[in-house]
């Protein structure tokens, strides 16, 4: 736990917001795929904290890249440099150590372009990003993923750029025209439709495939069992984890989704 | 620490159980031990009180599970658990290398259940008192169904009484028309302590879909909203009976505790303030012996009841 200085907060582009934050205890200590639970500051008669993945880091700072989707990310558009921002983290298990000899497809939906940004930031090799989103504003990150050197394929339901469709659609473009040529490994953080849609993919080609969970979340430490997921254990059975300590990322053929999809992510 | 610090004495006695501070953790909001042991030194709480457990395994209820309301929140997270004798193969040996008493709170679906529990966690080493939970709102059977009628609240807390040693707290659901019946009737019972209060029941629909958000239906309100509630019902209930009061409900520092001690709770506990700040608990036992300081108190004991009403 923490409280941190904010070091800069600014709008990456319509909508979506960059804030960093001072924090030398957490931020050596950070994986891609971890998140941390932050307390807004002045939000007034709500008690919970907010949980938001980990777009960068560095020795004594790390970056959030948020959406305001509600009262308390609509209020963190107004916390100014210098104020302070109490932390909790780095939390969560994060992706696991990238296999090497595959090539990485990492898939974006929206402000879930964030864990795979540290992630790809720290990889021994390049790789695709499949990014996607409704229109041409929810495109986070592409000229990021350039200067390292990915190759970016961008989808967007109302075709505003790159092809129109969902984000599957471009995958799907793509595991067609590499049939078999090399074997690929998923990273995928986004709305559960999405995920769920990455999973089967990952489950029909035989690659493995590590989503990134969204769940509400209460304590975030594990404590109070808001966040809990099924997921298939090795000996067949179902148990709940928990998304915050457990996860928030599993792997595609361990989740065991709900039969209604209860998508509120946006 | 100065001299005017090693006089006061914070200790409190819940039975036969010897707390070094009246300050412990809601069951519920602390896990079982782990989950905030890297943050908080567990061994500097009052007492760890557990997660309730039933005999077998039990899932909860499906997500949504929480849900965030003004000044609180509405849960029903349905007692998910891993059960008596997992509880004491999984955790009992983690919470042993702590020193501080370790309250387990406990359910059944049956009386003969309650009964099993308190045995099982009897005979288990480590364990020090049984809180008997007779007031969650969350689950259908058990729960809040024995804690709101006079008689089978007594009939659960004699088979618990019957099947262990160690201290037995009911928890007192705060849905009941007149609490000093309870609060006499866990006297009556033989038990040591009792602790108040549950959750609230409560619900929350969300408009544009018309349906309720909890999956559940309803939950159990908490958070510094009941907070009034809970200090009217332990003031009342601590006049009632004369053994040890332990409250809870919407504690968020200091000043909300020392309002519990002051209605005649010999300790509390800190809940749904966790999910805020784990530091809490340490900077309420911290606010505590400042407000004694203040006020030449050396002896926490004597602040309990110590309410001047007009
Ligand atoms: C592991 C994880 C990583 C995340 N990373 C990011 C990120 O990098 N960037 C980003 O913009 N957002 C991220 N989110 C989502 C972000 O936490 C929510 O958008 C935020 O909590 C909404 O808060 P609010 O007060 O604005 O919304 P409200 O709708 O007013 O919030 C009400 C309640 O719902 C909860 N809640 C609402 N939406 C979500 C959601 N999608 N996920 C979890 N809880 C929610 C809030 O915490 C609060 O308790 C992440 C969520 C998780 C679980
Ligand atoms: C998420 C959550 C889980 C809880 N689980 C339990 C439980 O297992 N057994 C129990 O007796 N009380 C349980 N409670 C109730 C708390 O122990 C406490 O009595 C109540 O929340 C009031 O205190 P607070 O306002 O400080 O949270 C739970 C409360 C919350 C918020
Ligand atoms: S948010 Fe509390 S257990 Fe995950």
């Amino acid at each position: 736990m923490a409280v941190s200085l904010v070091r800069s907060h600014s709008e990456k582009q319509a909508g979506y917001r960059e804030l960093v934050l001072e924090a030398p205890t957490i931020a050596p200590l950070v994986r891609p795929g971890q998140f941390v639970h932050l307390r807004i500051p002045r939000l007034e008669h709500r008690l919970l904290r907010r949980p938001f993945s980990i777009f960068m880091a560095d020795q004594d700072t790390l970056t959030i890249l948020y959406k305001s989707v509600g009262t308390g990310t609509q209020l963190l558009t107004q916390v100014e440099q210098g104020e302070a921002v109490s932390l909790l983290g780095p939390l969560g298990n994060g992706f696991p150590e990238p296999n090497n000899d595959h090539i990485p497809l990492l898939i974006a939906g929206g402000y879930g372009v964030a864990p795979l940004y540290l992630l790809a930031s720290r990889m021994a090799r390049t790789g695709v990003l499949f990014v996607g989103g409704r229109t041409r504003t929810d495109i986070l990150c592409d000229d990021e993923f350039e200067a390292l050197g990915w190759d970016v394929q961008i989808a967007t339901e109302d075709g505003s750029r790159g092809i129109q469709g969902l984000v599957t659609s471009a995958l799907d473009a793509w595991a067609a025209n590499n049939a078999g040529a090399e074997p690929a490994e998923l990273f995928a953080c986004g709305p559960d439709g999405m995920l769920r849609a990455v999973g089967e993919r990952a489950i029909t080609h035989n690659w493995k495939g590590w989503l990134s969970l969204d769940k509400h979340m209460g304590c975030g430490m594990g404590a109070c069992l808001a966040c809990v997921q099924r997921i298939r254990q090795p000996d067949g059975s179902i148990e709940w984890e928990r998304v915050c300590k457990d996860g928030p990322i599993f792997e595609a053929r361990e989740i065991v989704w709900e039969q209604e999809n209860e998508d509120n992510h946006e | 620490m100065s001299d005017s610090d090693a006089m006061l004495d914070l200790a409190v006695n819940i039975g036969e159980l010897r707390l070094k501070n009246p300050v412990m953790v809601a069951s519920g909001t602390f896990g079982y031990g782990p989950e905030y042991a890297d943050l908080v030194d567990l061994s500097k709480l009052g007492a760890m009180v557990v997660k309730g457990i039933r005999k077998i395994p039990w899932e909860g209820n499906e997500p949504p599970r929480m849900v965030e309301v003004p000044g609180g929140l509405v849960n029903a997270i349905g007692l998910q658990g891993p059960g008596a004798q997992g509880f004491v193969d999984k955790y009992i040996p983690f919470l042993k290398q702590y020193d501080v008493p370790v309250i387990v709170n406990i359910w059944g679906t049956t009386l003969e259940e309650y009964g099993e529990v308190a045995a099982i966690l009897d005979a288990a080493d480590g364990v020090h008192a049984l809180e008997i939970n007779i007031s969650c709102p969350n689950v259908k059977e058990g729960g809040i169904a024995f804690g709101t009628n006079v008689d089978t609240a007594a009939n659960v807390m004699q088979m618990v009484r019957k099947n262990t040693r160690l201290p037995v707290i009911p928890k007192l659901s705060p849905n009941v028309p007149n609490i000093g019946d309870f609060a006499k009737i866990a006297e009556q019972c033989g038990c040591d302590a009792i602790s108040l209060i549950n959750t609230l029941p409560a619900m929350v629909i969300d408009i544009e879909t018309r349906r309720p958000v909890l999956t559940n239906t309803v939950g159990g309100l908490s958070g510094p909203a009941i907070h009034p509630v809970a200090v009217k019902l332990v003031w009342e209930a601590a006049a009632a009976v004369n053994i040890p009061v332990i409250a809870m409900g919407g504690i968020q520092n200091a000043q909300d505790a020392i309002e519990f001690i002051l209605a005649g709770a010999s300790a509390v506990a800190v809940g749904t303030a966790n999910f805020v700040d784990p530091m809490t608990p340490l900077t309420v036992i911290d606010g505590i012996a400042d407000y004694m300081r203040r006020h030449n108190v050396q002896r926490f004991s004597d602040l309990i009841g110590a309410l001047d009403v007009h």
